[in-house]
């Protein structure tokens, strides 16, 4: 049952992280082709607003949390030795977490 | 004749008959292409996020010098890397959207499935098409 449980909250959080992803995504595209900053200056004014920054580390940490539960699916299903298996496992969550750990530094309040 | 040894009048037993299948010769449903190239698309987004957020963390510097990003997405390499990306982020996301259609009870007849998946792959060429036409049209003008 507890596998089935697990089974369960990675399908809700693969759903959920995707909607979240896409809906800011959305609202990125949309505003980039109406309004799109004409000077750096203007891309951070808009981008470091503190909503911004909060929307755009929500979203990192979204698809972060999207991709681990989709490439630990595949990584599951093809690559079978234990120590191999662990190792990718590992090196996929070093890789999203840095990635998240990044994002968070380039937009925290000091940057 | 020894133990162990082939005895070619002998049919190989069943248990021992080597599997193989070349997956460049199966011949693999349009709905199977989808889900392949869901998980494609995926592990070439999760390969370029480090970019994205270094390309993020560049961009917002007070002092950031963008000149050469330009030239750099102009490049062929640079053109070839955004129209691979392009065609996933979009794949991606219709088949995404085709998966959450399924949970919400539209398209599970398989028929259904079928057109829904030649749907993605249509959108997801489509759109690489609007992009990479321009590029080429901009190239050879």
């Amino acid at each position: 049952m507890k596998a089935v449980h697990g089974a369960v909250r990675s399908w809700a959080l693969q759903r959920g992280t995707a909607v979240l992803a896409l809906a800011f995504l959305l609202y990125f595209l949309l505003h980039l082709a109406l309004a799109p900053p004409a000077t750096q200056a203007e891309w951070r004014a808009w981008l470091l607003a503190p909503a911004m920054r909060l929307a755009m580390l929500l979203f990192f940490i979204a698809v972060a949390l999207h991709a681990w539960v989709g490439v630990r699916d595949v990584i599951l299903d093809y690559i079978k030795p234990l120590g191999l298996r662990l190792g990718a496992l590992l090196l996929l969550a070093l890789w999203l977490a840095g990635t998240v750990g990044w994002v968070g530094l380039s937009l925290s309040p000091a940057a | 004749m020894t133990e162990g040894a082939v005895d070619p009048l002998e049919p190989p037993r069943q248990d021992a008959r080597p599997v193989f299948l070349n997956p460049l010769k199966v011949h693999l449903p349009v709905t199977a292409t989808v889900s392949l190239g869901h998980r494609i698309s995926g592990l070439l987004l999760v390969l370029v996020l480090p970019v994205v957020a270094y390309m993020l963390h560049r961009s917002l510097a007070a002092d950031a010098d963008l000149s050469g990003w330009a030239s750099a997405l102009r490049s062929w390499p640079g053109r070839f890397v955004l129209l691979l990306l392009t065609w996933a982020a979009v794949h991606h996301t219709a088949a995404g959207v085709r998966h959450l259609l399924f949970d919400a009870g539209y398209g599970n007849r398989y028929r259904q499935a079928r057109r829904t998946a030649w749907t993605v792959h249509s959108i997801a060429i489509a759109v690489t098409l609007l992009v990479l036409v321009p590029m080429v049209w901009g190239a050879v003008r």
